[in-house]
Parts: C-alpha cells; sequence; structure tokens
C-alpha cells in the first residue's frame, strides 16, 4: 500500500520561496533557509551545508517568526516629547529627516570640540569591525562592544598565553578527543556547536566530565558532574598541575618545543629586569643548552638540549628556566589537592584522580594523525600526534574576579598535558592562532575634527601602551586600558554610565548605545543605574545630556532615550560576518558569512549599517568620503565590498579579485555579493591536511597565515606559559619599570599582585571581604549567586517571544533542597535576598543538582511591565526578577573617592558571579518580585501585545480526513 | 510501515529546539493554526505537540539530571482510538500514524482523559484535539529535498536525539539502535505494563564513560 496515496497536497509551493540567510537569535550566526509564502514566514530551519550548525538549530532559532512578529518592533524614529521627563517613554514620532539632522548636527559639534564626548557602545554587536572603524574615525576613544560584561577574560587569557582562546577562536577536537571536561558553561556559548560536538563524544564513547556549580543542561549529560564552589575553578586546575608536576606527568616534549617552558627568566630580585625573559641581541629568548652547558638562543637549539629545571648564571645575573618557576610555585603546599578540596568543595581524592585520568588519556592514549607535516624549524614529521584531552570553559570561569589568571591557569593544564591545536586536543580556528597578543595597542588619542590614532581596541604591551594621561588618569570613560584594567581588550561597557553621571574621568555629552540593554539586564546594580540615566545636575540638566539609542524592539533602554533610531530586524539586512571581526571558521576551514535580507521591513526603519554609513559621509569621516566630500561608497553592501583594510583584504574573504577568482586575498569583486547569495551565504575554504594542527608552530600554516593577512609574519607562536608582558606590568606596579608607573599605592598594589607571570588562584574580590577573608562584616553573606542562560532565551531578547515564553517566563531561586530544608525555606516560598548591595523578593525553586553554598537563577527573564509588548502583569514582571540588583558595579571605595570597578583587575571585566548572598524567608504576605517597576507606556503606533491570542499560519490547514470506508471497515481500531 | 521515533535520553540536553521546530512547522501544518493563548500576557500557553518534562533523579550529589521529550507515540494498541466517539481520532493502517480528522473531532477530551501519555492537547480556538502528526506533511511531500522528508523535529534537534523511522524495517535506523541499546525484553518502550505498545522508543542514558586513572588498575 503506498502510504502517501490518497492524502492532500498541504503546501503550495507555487506560493513560496527559499531563501538563505544567517540566524540573529543568539551569538552563534548559523546558517539558515527560510521558506516564506506570501512574503510571510512559513518554516526556518539550519542549513545543512552551513559550518556552524550543519543542518541543526536551536529553540531560538526556530522561534524567528515570533520575533518577526513582534508587537514590540519599533516602527519610525522617536523624539522624545518636550517637556516630557526622560525615562517617562513619551515620544513622538519624527521623519529620519529629523531625526538625522538632529544627530549630525549633536555629533558635528562633539567632534569638532572633543569626540570623546561621543561615548558609543554597541552591545551584542556582530560588525564590530565596522562600528569600531566608525569610531576610530569619528574620532572617540570611547567605544566598546559588550565583551567587557560577556568573556573578555576568556579572550584575552587565551590572546596573551597562545593566540587563540575558548569560545570563538578555539573549539575542542570533537571528532578525536577521547576525554572532554566542560568548565563553568552555563548553558551559554556556543550554542549548536557544543551540542553537535557534545553528541559525536557521547556517540564514540569519549569520556566527558563537566565542573559546574550546577547540574542543568549539557552538564546533565556528563559522565560525571563536579559540583564546585563557584570563582574556585583557578584552584581546581592548578591543583591538577600540581598532580601531573607530582608525578611528572606532562609532555616535556610539547613544552620544550612550543611553549616558553625552557626560556630563561631574570632571577634577580629587586633589580629592573627582574622577571624577564634573557634575551639575545636580536631578541631570541636565551634557553640553557644543557649538552654545551652554555646559554643559547632559543631558536636553533636542539629540542632536547634545552634544560627545564636548574638555576643558572648568564652573563653574571641568575636566570631559571619558565618550567622551573612552574614546578616551584605548583608543587607548594598551596596547591596540593588537600588544600584545594577546601577552597572548591571538591574532594582531593577526586581532584587527584581526575588530573590522572587526564593523564592516562594524553600518554597512554594518544593518537596519530598520519599526514606529513614541517614545524617552524624546519624538522619534518610523519604525523601530528595527538594528545586526545580537550576542554572548553566560558561564563562560570569568566565572570569573576579572578577569571583572567583562572583561564590561564587551565591554559597552562592543557599545556602540559601538550593538548593545544593537536589531533583530539583544543584546535585553533582561522584567523588564529595569532602572535601573542595580537599585534596593535588601543588608539587613545582623541583630537578635536579628527579620527583617532588607531582602533580603540587593541593590546597592550607594556605601560606605554595604556590610555592615561600624564598624571596616570584614565583616557577612556569606561577606564578600560587604565592602571585599573590595563588589559581591558573588550573595554568596559558596563562602567560607561555610571562613570558618566559620575564625571568621573569626565562627563560625555552624549551615550549613543545600539543593540544594549543598558538599563536593565546589561547593567549592574540595574536600579542604581536606572536612576542615574535621568539624573540631573544643579542647573537641571540630565548628567548624560543626550541618550540615542539604536534598537529594533521596545526594550527597556528605549524607554531613557531622547532619541530612538529604529534597526531591522535580522531578516531584514545584510549584514557582514567577517574575519576581521568575529569568526565563524572551525578548526578545519576558513569561513565567513553574510546576512542578507529575505523580508522588506514595511515600516519605517532603516538598518544601522546604512544609517551610519549615512552619519559617516554627514560628518565626513576620511574613510567614508571621497576627495570631494561624497560618500564613498553607495550603500553597506557597496562599502561591504569595496572597503580595504590593507590591499587585497576586505570584510569578506571569499571570491575576491575582480573575476571572483581569488580567495582570502585579492583585489575587490564587484560582484562578491552576489557570490555569497549564490553559495548560501557562506564562504568556507579548507586548510589543506597538513596545516590543521599545531599551527602556532606549522612552516606551512603560518606561512599561508601571513598571506592571507592573519598574521603579520611567519614566526612561530610560543605559547606562553609565563606571561612577560604581567610581568612588565608587575614591575611597574613595584616601581621597577623604566617607564609609566601608577601614581599611587593602591594601584601599584594591584599591579604587583595580580599581574603575576603565572598563573595562581586567588579569592574572587567581594569574597575576600568576608570575615574568613579578612574583610568586613561579610560573614553573612554565605551563599554564591550565580546566573545560567537558559538555552530557549538570549538574554532579554525573547521575553518578547510567545512560543519561547511559553517555555519560560517566570526564573526562581534555584537551592539545594537539603540545604533549603535545614535552613527552613520552603519549595516556593518567597525569600529576600540580600547582598552587600541591596535586597530583592525572589521565589525559591528547590533542587538537587547545585551545589549547596550556591544558589542560581535563569539570566534576564524578569522583565520591566510594558516592554516586548508584554502586559502588565506578565509573568517576567511580576514574577520573574533580576539579579543584576545585588551587584555592585564598584568595589567598596578607599574613603578619599576612589573606588574600582567590580572587574577583574587585569582585563575589567565584569564580576557578575563574584555575588555574595544571604537568604531570609520573606515575612507572611510578602509575595511577588520586588522591587517592581511601572509598566511602560506604549510607544507611538504600537498596538502592544496586551493579553490576546495568537493563531499564526501562513495558510488555511489542509485537513486529512479519515476515510469514511475505514472508518466504517476498522471502526475503533 | 511502523513509522514512529527513537529519543535518545543519553544526549537530550533539553535544549527545546525539537518544540520549538514543532510549534514552528505545525503552525502552518495540517492542523494549524496552534493557538498560543495570552501571548502576551500573563500564563501564557497554547498547544504544543512537543513538550520536555525535566526530572532529577537521586539526591544530592548522587543526582543526575534527565530531560524527557513527550509527544504522541502513536501506539499500537492505541487508547486514545477506541474511546473517540466520533471516530475523529484514527491510525492509518499504510504506515501507523495516528492522527485527528478535524473535521470529525468535536473536542470532548476522551482521548486526551485516554492517553497515559499526555500527547493530546485541546486548541480551545478550534474546539479540536491536536496533536503530533510525525509531520504527515513533511514526510510524504515530494516537493521537499529527500533528506529534508523527515518530522521537523528530528531535522533540528542539536544532539541527534531524535531519530525517525519504520521500525516494520529490522534494519531501519530506529529498529537497530533501540536493539543495541535496550537489552530489556519491553525495548525502550514507555509505560509498558499499560499495553498500549507504544511505537516510538526511548535509549535510556548510558552508564557513565569511565578512564582509568594513569599508573592504576583496569
Amino acid at each position: 500500500m503506498n502510504p502517501a496515496r490518497a492524502l492532500p497536497d498541504f503546501e503550495d509551493h507555487r506560493r513560496q520561496q527559499t531563501r538563505h540567510t544567517t540566524c540573529y537569535m543568539c551569538a552563534c550566526r548559523c546558517g539558515i533557509k527560510v521558506t516564506l509564502e506570501d512574503g510571510r514566514v512559513r518554516f526556518i530551519q539550519g542549513n545543512p551545508r552551513h559550518p556552524v550548525n550543519r543542518g541543526v538549530l536551536c529553540a531560538k532559532g526556530n522561534a524567528g517568526i515570533m520575533k518577526q512578529n513582534s508587537p514590540a518592533k519599533l516602527r519610525a524614529p522617536l523624539l522624545r516629547k518636550k517637556n516630557a521627563e526622560r525615562g517617562a517613554a513619551e515620544f513622538e514620532e519624527v521623519s529620519w529627516e529629523t531625526a538625522l539632522d538632529l544627530l549630525t548636527e549633536r555629533l558635528a559639534r562633539i567632534r569638532n570640540e572633543d569626540p570623546k564626548k561621543l561615548a558609543f557602545y554597541t552591545g551584542r554587536d556582530q560588525m564590530q569591525a565596522f562600528t569600531g572603524l566608525w569610531a576610530e574615525q569619528f574620532g572617540t576613544l570611547n567605544w566598546a562592544a559588550h565583551g567587557g560584561f560577556c568573556s573578555v577574560n576568556m579572550a584575552a587569557a587565551g590572546l596573551y598565553t597562545m593566540g587563540y582562546s575558548f569560545w570563538e577562536f578555539g573549539e575542542p577536537d570533537w571528532e578525536r578527543t577521547k576525554y572532554f571536561m566542560l568548565w563553568g558553561v552555563a548553558e551559554d556559548h556556543s550554542s549548536n556547536p557544543i551540542k553537535l560536538g557534545l553528541e559525536k563524544i557521547k556517540r564514540r564513547g569519549a569520556r566527558f566530565v563537566a565542573i559546574n556549580p550546577v547540574r542543568t543542561g549539557y552538564q546533565a549529560i556528563a559522565d560525571e558532574w563536579v559540583p564546585i564552589i563557584p570563582g574556585s575553578d583557578g584552584m581546581l586546575a592548578l591543583s591538577m598541575v600540581h598532580v601531573l608536576l607530582s608525578r611528572q606527568l606532562v609532555d616535556r616534549d610539547f613544552l620544550r618545543r612550543y611553549t616558553n617552558a625552557p626560556h630563561l627568566v631574570a632571577d634577580t630580585p629587586g633589580g629592573g629586569g627582574d622577571g624577564l625573559l634573557l634575551r639575545d641581541a636580536g631578541g631570541n629568548a636565551l634557553v640553557w643548552n644543557a649538552k654545551t652547558n652554555a646559554a643559547a638562543a632559543a631558536p636553533g637549539t636542539e629540542v632536547d638540549a634545552a634544560a627545564l629545571s636548574g638555576a643558572f648564571t648568564v652573563d653574571g645575573r641568575r636566570a631559571r628556566p619558565v618550567f622551573d618557576l612552574i614546578s616551584e610555585r605548583y608543587l607548594a603546599e598551596e596547591y596540593a589537592p588537600a588544600r584545594a578540596e577546601k577552597i572548591c568543595g571538591v574532594a582531593a581524592a577526586t581532584i587527584e584522580r581526575l588530573a590522572l585520568e587526564m593523564a592516562e588519556v594524553a600518554f597512554n592514549q594518544s593518537i596519530e594523525v598520519h599526514t606529513p607535516w614541517t614545524d617552524a624549524a624546519g624538522r619534518r614529521h610523519r604525523s601530528f600526534t595527538g594528545r586526545p584531552v580537550s576542554m572548553h570553559a566560558m561564563r562560570g570561569i569568566s565572570a569573576h574576579t579572578n577569571g583572567f589568571q583562572t583561564c590561564r591557569a587551565l591554559h597552562l593544564l592543557q599545556s602540559l598535558l601538550g593538548a593545544l591545536d593537536c589531533p583530539g586536543g583544543f584546535r585553533a580556528k582561522a584567523p588564529y592562532p595569532r602572535p601573542v597578543p595580537p599585534p596593535g595597542k588601543p588608539g587613545c588619542r582623541a583630537r578635536p575634527g579628527r579620527p583617532l590614532d588607531g582602533p580603540p581596541l587593541g593590546f597592550p604591551m607594556r605601560p606605554e601602551d595604556l590610555a592615561v594621561d600624564a598624571d596616570g588618569k584614565p583616557l577612556r570613560l569606561d577606564k578600560a586600558y587604565s592602571w585599573e584594567a590595563p588589559l581591558a581588550s573588550h573595554g568596559m561597557m558596563h562602567m560607561a554610565i555610571t562613570n558618566a553621571v559620575n564625571g568621573d574621568p569626565y562627563p560625555v555629552d552624549t551615550l549613543l548605545l545600539f543593540m544594549a540593554n543598558m538599563s536593565w539586564n546589561s547593567a549592574m546594580n540595574t536600579g542604581r543605574v536606572r536612576e542615574m540615566l535621568v539624573e540631573k545636575d544643579a542647573g537641571g540638566e540630565y548628567k548624560i545630556p543626550f541618550v540615542a539609542v539604536v534598537d529594533a524592539f521596545h526594550s527597556e533602554m528605549v524607554n531613557f532615550a531622547d532619541l530612538v533610531l529604529p534597526d531591522t530586524t535580522y531578516l531584514e539586512r545584510h549584514d557582514a560576518i567577517s574575519l576581521l571581526d568575529r569568526p565563524i571558521s572551525e578548526p578545519d576551514a576558513v569561513c565567513d558569512s553574510i546576512r542578507a535580507p529575505v523580508l522588506a521591513p514595511g515600516r519605517d526603519v532603516r538598518p544601522w549599517q546604512e544609517v551610519m554609513l549615512e552619519l559617516a559621509v554627514r560628518l565626513k569621516l576620511p574613510e567614508f568620503v571621497d576627495a570631494g566630500g561624497g560618500a564613498k561608497f553607495r550603500d553597506y553592501r557597496d562599502f561591504i565590498t569595496r572597503y580595504e583594510k590593507s590591499p587585497g583584504i576586505g570584510f569578506l574573504a571569499g571570491w575576491r579579485g575582480e573575476d571572483g577568482a581569488q580567495h582570502l586575498r585579492g583585489a575587490p569583486n564587484p560582484k562578491q555579493w552576489e557570490r555569497y547569495l549564490e553559495h548560501e551565504c557562506f564562504f568556507r575554504h579548507p586548510l589543506p591536511a597538513h596545516m590543521r594542527f599545531y599551527r602556532f608552530a606549522n612552516r606551512d600554516y603560518l606561512a599561508f597565515a601571513e598571506d592571507a593577512g592573519f598574521t603579520t609574519d611567519r614566526a612561530p607562536i610560543a605559547i606562553q606559559l609565563y606571561s612577560e608582558v604581567l610581568q612588565t606590568f608587575r614591575l611597574a606596579g613595584r616601581g621597577l619599570y623604566p617607564g609609566p608607573q601608577p601614581n599611587n599605592a593602591a594601584d601599584r598594589a594591584r599591579l604587583a599582585k595580580y599581574f603575576d607571570p603565572l598563573p595562581f588562584y586567588y579569592a574572587p574580590l567581594d569574597q575576600a571581604r568576608d570575615s574568613g577573608g579578612g574583610g568586613e562584616g561579610g560573614e553573612d553573606f554565605l551563599f554564591h549567586a550565580i546566573t545560567q542562560r537558559p538555552m530557549m532565551h538570549y538574554h532579554s531578547w525573547d521575553g518578547q517571544n510567545p512560543w519561547l515564553r511559553q517555555i519560560l517566563a517566570q526564573n526562581h531561586l534555584y537551592m539545594n533542597r537539603r540545604r533549603a530544608e535545614q535552613l527552613g525555606i520552603g519549595d516556593l516560598s518567597w525569600v529576600w535576598l540580600e547582598s552587600r548591595n541591596g535586597k530583592i523578593r525572589v521565589q525559591i525553586k528547590h533542587m538537587e543538582g547545585v551545589q549547596p553554598d550556591t544558589v542560581w537563577t535563569w539570566n534576564a527573564i524578569g522583565k520591566q511591565a510594558g516592554t516586548g509588548g508584554l502586559s502588565a502583569d506578565a509573568n517576567e514582571a511580576v514574577d520573574g526578577f533580576l539579579l543584576n540588583h545585588l551587584i555592585s558595579e564598584l568595589l567598596p571605595g578607599d574613603g578619599a573617592g576612589r573606588a574600582y570597578s567590580n572587574s577583574d583587575p587585569v582585563t575589567g571585566q565584569a564580576a557578575w558571579y563574584d555575588l555574595r548572598v544571604r537568604i531570609r524567608a520573606a515575612a507572611p504576605g510578602e509575595h511577588g518580585v520586588w522591587p517592581r517597576f511601572p509598566a511602560a507606556g506604549k510607544l507611538p503606533g504600537m498596538a502592544g501585545g496586551g493579553a490576546g491570542d495568537v493563531h499564526y499560519q501562513t495558510h488555511a490547514a489542509v485537513n486529512i480526513k479519515r476515510p469514511w470506508r475505514d472508518l466504517l471497515t476498522r471502526g475503533h481500531k | 510501515m511502523r513509522l514512529g521515533l527513537t529519543i535518545d535520553l543519553d544526549t537530550c540536553v533539553g535544549c527545546n529546539a525539537c518544540a520549538v521546530a514543532c510549534k514552528q512547522w505545525n503552525a502552518s501544518g495540517t492542523t494549524g493554526p496552534l493557538t498560543d493563548l495570552r501571548a502576551y500576557g500573563r500564563d501564557p500557553g497554547g498547544v504544543w505537540f512537543n513538550r520536555i518534562r525535566n526530572f532529577e533523579v537521586g539526591d544530592y550529589p548522587d543526582n543526575k539530571t534527565v530531560h524527557f521529550p513527550m509527544s504522541c507515540l502513536h501506539c499500537e494498541d492505541a487508547h486514545c482510538v477506541s474511546v473517540c466517539p466520533t471516530g475523529a481520532t484514527w491510525k492509518r493502517p499504510e504506515d501507523g500514524v495516528v492522527l485527528v480528522d478535524q473535521d470529525k473531532c468535536m473536542g470532548c477530551n476522551y482521548c486526551a482523559w485516554a492517553c497515559p501519555y499526555g500527547a493530546r492537547e485541546l486548541d480551545p480556538a478550534s474546539g479540536t484535539m491536536k496533536k503530533c502528526t510525525l509531520c504527515i506533511d513533511r514526510i510524504y511531500d515530494e516537493n521537499l529535498p529527500e533528506e529534508e522528508r523527515q518530522p521537523a523535529c528530528v531535522l533540528t534537534c542539536p544532539t541527534k536525539a531524535r531519530l525517525f523511522g519504520d521500525f516494520d524495517d529490522p534494519e531501519s535506523e530506529v529498529s537497530r539502535i533501540t536493539r543495541q541499546r535496550n537489552a530489556e525484553a519491553d525495548n525502550g518502550a514507555l509505560l509498558p505494563d499499560l499495553g498500549y505498545t507504544p511505537t516510538n522508543r526511548y535509549l535510556a542514558p548510558r552508564e557513565g564513560v569511565k578512564v582509568k586513572a594513569y599508573g592504576g588498575g583496569d
């Protein structure tokens, strides 16, 4: 019997078209195929050929229809009504001409007077190469995207250690790894690639160990869950280092060949060059050649001749190999498992076992990929040896004030196992690895009417590279690259509003925000930040005189705008997901992609990219205008096609050259965009087999990378277990640096302590205030409080999505059941949750899968009523909450008016997860979330979702009738 | 043919991709729309064919978290069919897919009470019962590329925890993996004691993979 027989035609495919583009329901950038029917979206599915998602799509991506249909879509530019207070969300619609005239006039004045008075922060921006270029051309150094409150600790630790990093610049070798350790991934990045990878390792029977205070999501399917106390991962990793060193289970060949383990460090305490590497006249690091008993340049020294331990005298200076320092530090009792157990809450025996399991797999179950290759010293190898132990780590490592050093500790552990960019290990993704750190110091000289002296973000190597004035005062509004956070490679967006309102280091004129919800989930201390946004000076002027917000939807931040510029949705616009920016490459292939509109907006909105180009021309920013002052580029597509960062290198790497025959480097191709459309909106350039591993020292890959413009030379990239950059800053802290140094004891002390050239564990700064840590009466704040990002919501973006909010519309405070029962805190009861910064009222939910000293909740589910089209009594507004209110953006002041930000002292990463809280039952009758904010008013022309029902379909359903014959002959069977 | 799904609880991370893909496809599918109630209001609800239940097994620290997707299991002996007073619910003889003829359904809810798996939902807007159709409007649609003639949930699952196929074919992927992974007589059937003989099968979470420590015994 033909089962398809007699089935009706369900879909009229003649009315349907399919288009490819790139998802933007989160940061993964999966390829999607969109089926349209009569101008509406019938179906969004993963593109099976796309390198990021291979055809799969997450819950968010599958809910794109409801984002497109959101009643909270902005419709037209909005201007705050005359006499309306900021924050009251009383707007009038204005024309684009009016809006752009107003903004141009203001920006032109700022640019001609003092360009840094524009603070331009761009949230979850996927085109930072363009927004950053715009800021540079405008001349302000006050630009950054959201990395400072997201993952800069991961990026900076990786890039300052090995030239690639967790999350975007590397990934586990899912195809070959035999042992996978997942650290602190709070269901966050990355989404589909991690899930695809976990499936692969589960199917192959590889072991999966999850280090995490909470067991949900990925940790649910781990072979072993290790519930760790938040913020102690660095101690756990270094204790594993202790175990490996104590058994001499380290890959000495790997350390000698690819890391600076054999490099000689000056051991001259109190001297100027103390702790710096010894170098020859050509700048080469020196090693001790144990065969000739003499110091020699590292390049050219036989690998097995370089000493890893001992103390030597070179030209009258005492020096020790890096590995000798490593052995001394981590073999100490300080890092013994017995001590780590007390700090991490993980049994000493477990720590020892996990370390030895990894050693077993790395050294007794190594694998070979039989492809001949040549290393940077010209040595031929018959195969790539793999230590099939891999790791991934994210928010739980990143969001602490010790996250940078913790992430460095993980990279040290990986290096000792020889498990970096090898088969089965943690692999790099092009254009990484890059030199350690990548070249380019941050631009910081803002001058009237001129571009900045370089891109606003970069990688300082020494104190001279900081953005500070002659008195050591921060040049940037957010104080990134100041003594307070010298390696703040992603900026410190979380400090922009507080610093501007405090006038510390200076006030600004205009705050321009692009897709950044800074009055809600993207702010620490949200309640206070909302007050600050409307704070006025003695003269009655707002302390931030002008706030312009670019968003596609009615977010909480829109309410605080003076001018709202409405953006398109992701299905309505062009984008370039560029190798110059945040790459989507895979370890085996160089990749980039585009977004192409599949729908017309049908509202008076414009893609922010196009608006930026128009503003650039109006302001005559040099890169965007020709000699006559006219527009150099026709539109965004033309800009992406024709702009060259350096000759032959542009935003998109595929189909370059005038005829489209060149890849990676080549003249602009006027038909490049069409080629991408023909190729389903992505470009994938597979690497030859001999360039797929050990790329930090793979001769042919390094040459290829230079040719492709990924790097500026083809020198090998030595993994810096010992960071000379950190030591250089530490010398400045110790008063031993022959250049800029902090002019106060507090900054000096921070540099001396936290810029340790070897990774170390220290208690997160807020925790160090506990009485146990010698701080002020914090003994009551016994619980760690953290958040996770649910897999079906991307931060606050999806509160407006009826499908996703049906899955999760209220967050609870999850608490270990037994601990809650001991404290008499009932399931689903309401409690007061208090931190040093304030209190909130939340609803408890008991669970087993949470470390007993930890409480947690889903991030950003709480919403302000009225935003996102939600009704005033929506669960998100009435029962859901933000933990943010409890987190101060500042650490306690010194009494003299100085307070450091609540951020990692090395990178400025916002320390969301350092939070400590106490819990007490709410009084009878006290229920519902507190604080609650008044419902935001409706915006002009916006219907609002309200409480109505939705019946979405693109065509009337075609019912499958039960045949009468079937009913009559089979009855009820 | 006996079409159905295997669902691998060993790799399901509870991400809800399958549930939303189902919702998305079937909104404009053969029983669409799938009404969303109070879409932007308090206690939003609506019709879903597939929902993910989350369980914890065992007490801390020996606890395990299990994510459990639940949809119509297309039972061999489907009581939802036998209790239906109008004959709207039927099981196709050709492939075993259990469907609800929307023209005959009067929304009496008997089938929902009969189904022990909670797999049927009343759409208050249409007054009819709606449920998983195994994407019958995808799997037989020859206008779709052959590799896409799969239920939406299967196509989208990021951990490949869902497989679709013919359980009558012993060599089909679903038959083979179900045999390999379930030694027990009930072969991964949910609530076998009830005797409904569900077609969909579940693959239980596996014993954790272990590795010996360096220098340790086997």
